[in-house]
C-alpha cells in the first residue's frame, strides 16, 4: 500500500486539477449562453434571404446564373469550422471524421481552415490547407463572414474550386451537437422548392439576374455567419460537457483516495499500537 | 390600426432592427430613391447605402441603411440590410475618419487598390454623416 504522504500528495494534485476543470466549465457555461443568443439572432435574416431567393427561382424558372450552374468537379473546397483551443471533448475530431469519411480523395479536396484544431488534424491526415481564417471563431461577426464569403466567390469564379462545402457542428441543444456538411456553391436550387406559391406577381428591379447576383453573395454570407455562430455555440457546449465529466471524474478519484488514505492511516496506527504493546510485553 | 398602414420589417444579420406598422418608408435602391406606401406593387430590389425615413402616426424616424435588398409586397415590406443604424447610434468622429481614409485612397488612384470597395466605404461614411444630422430628433 502506498504511504500516507504519497496519497496525500496525489489527492491535493487532483484537487487542483478539479478546481481548474470546474472553473473552465463555468466559463464555458457563461460563454455558451451568449453564443446561443447570438446564433438565434441570425436566424430571421437567414430565413428571409432563403425565402427571397426561393421566390425568385420559383418565379423565373430556368434562370441561369454562374452561381447556380453545376460544372465538372475537379477541385472541391471544404470550409472547416472548428475551435482554436482544445479541451472540448470530441468536438473537433467528430467534424474532421465527417470530412474524412465523405472525402477519401485527398488529391482533389482543398481545405479552408477556420479554427486551428481542425487544421492540425486534417493536415496530419494529408489534406491540403489552402487558406486559414482562425480569428473568426473568436469573434464571429458579419464583417468576417463577408470577407470569407468574398474569398469563396472569387475562388469559385476563377475556377480554382468547382464545388464548395461548409462543414460545421450544428447546435441542437446544450448536450447534443451534430457535425454537418452543406453545399455552398453552386447554390443547390432544389432546397428552395418548398416556398409557398406566390400570391403576388413579383417584379424585379433592374432585372432577375442582377437581383440574384446581388442576393446570392448575401445568402452565402448569412450561411457562413449562421454556421460560424452555431459552431461556436457547439464548441462551448462541448467544452462544458467535457469539463463537467472531467470534474466528476476528479471527484470520484478524490473519494477513492480519501478512502485509501484513511485505510493507510488506520493501518499505521494499528501498527504503532502493536509495536508499543509488543515493546511493553518485552520489558516485563 | 388605420387603413393606410402596413408592416415594415428591417432585418440585419446582427438583429431585428425594426418591426412595426408604418404609413410610409423611403430608402435608396440601386435605381434611385423610392418611397413605399400601402398597396405598392410587389417588387424586389437591391439597396445602396443611404438614408431611410420611416413615417408612422405623424412622426418620423431616420436611420442609415448599408446595402442589402428590399422585398415589397402590397401589405408588407421587408428590408434585409447588411447593417443599419439609428441616427443617434452613429459615431460622427469615426465616420469622418472613414470618409477621409476612403477619399485619400481614391485620390491615389493606383491600380492595386480596390476602387469599388473604397467607393462603397466612402458612400457608407457619407451616409452616416448625412444621417447623423438628425441626431437629437426623436
Amino acid at each position: 500500500m502506498a504511504s500516507m504522504r504519497e496519497i496525500k500528495r496525489r489527492k491535493s494534485s487532483i484537487q487542483s486539477t478539479k478546481q481548474i476543470t470546474n472553473a473552465m466549465k463555468l466559463v464555458a457555461t457563461a460563454k455558451l449562453q451568449k453564443a446561443k443568443a447570438n446564433a438565434e439572432e441570425t436566424r430571421p435574416y437567414f430565413k428571409r434571404t432563403m425565402d427571397t431567393i426561393g421566390s425568385i427561382i420559383h418565379k423565373s424558372r430556368g434562370i441561369t446564373h454562374p452561381y447556380l450552374t453545376e460544372r465538372t468537379v475537379k477541385n472541391k473546397g471544404y470550409v472547416v469550422i472548428t475551435s482554436n483551443r482544445g479541451l472540448a471533448g470530441g468536438y473537433n475530431m467528430n467534424l474532421c471524421k465527417l470530412i474524412m469519411r465523405k472525402e477519401s480523395d485527398k488529391e482533389q479536396s482543398k481545405i479552408i481552415a477556420v479554427g486551428k484544431n481542425g487544421r492540425d488534424i486534417l493536415k496530419k491526415n494529408g489534406y491540403a490547407i489552402i487558406k486559414e481564417y482562425h480569428d473568426m471563431v473568436n469573434h464571429p461577426s458579419y464583417r468576417s463572414a463577408e470577407i470569407l464569403g468574398k474569398a469563396l466567390l472569387k475562388m469559385y469564379e476563377v475556377e480554382e474550386l468547382d464545388e464548395i462545402y461548409i462543414a460545421y457542428t450544428s447546435f441542437k441543444s446544450t448536450i447534443s451537437h451534430e457535425p454537418q456538411l452543406i453545399r455552398v456553391l453552386p447554390v443547390d436550387v432544389e432546397q428552395f422548392e418548398a416556398v409557398e406559391s406566390e400570391k403576388h406577381l413579383m417584379t424585379f428591379e433592374p432585372n432577375e439576374e442582377e437581383v440574384l447576383g446581388h442576393i446570392i453573395p448575401r445568402y452565402i454570407n448569412s450561411l457562413i455567419i449562421g454556421a460560424l455562430r452555431e459552431a461556436v455555440a457547439s464548441e462551448h457546449g462541448a467544452r462544458m460537457t467535457a469539463m463537467d465529466s472531467a470534474t466528476k471524474n476528479a471527484s470520484e478519484i478524490i473519494d477513492r483516495l480519501t478512502l485509501e488514505y484513511n485505510r493507510a492511516r488506520q493501518a499505521s496506527i494499528t501498527q504503532e499500537i502493536t509495536e508499543i504493546v509488543g515493546g511493553a510485553e518485552a520489558l516485563k | 390600426m388605420s387603413d393606410n398602414q402596413y408592416q415594415l420589417q428591417v432585418i440585419t444579420p446582427e438583429r431585428i432592427f425594426y418591426e412595426d406598422d408604418v404609413t410610409m418608408v423611403t430608402f435608396k435602391t440601386s435605381e434611385g430613391e423610392i418611397g413605399v406606401k400601402k398597396n405598392h406593387i410587389a417588387l424586389t430590389t437591391p439597396l445602396v447605402s443611404g438614408l431611410m425615413t420611416i413615417k408612422y402616426n405623424g412622426s418620423e424616424k431616420k436611420a442609415a441603411l448599408h446595402e442589402g435588398f428590399a422585398e415589397i409586397t402590397p401589405e408588407q415590406v421587408t428590408i434585409l440590410a447588411d447593417a443599419a443604424e439609428w441616427a443617434n447610434e452613429i459615431d460622427v468622429e469615426r465616420a469622418s475618419e472613414a470618409k477621409a481614409r476612403a477619399e485619400a485612397l481614391l485620390e491615389k488612384d493606383s491600380p492595386d487598390i480596390d476602387t469599388i470597395r473604397a467607393k462603397a466605404a466612402l458612400l457608407r461614411a457619407l451616409t452616416r454623416l448625412e444621417v447623423s444630422h438628425y441626431q437629437g430628433e426623436k
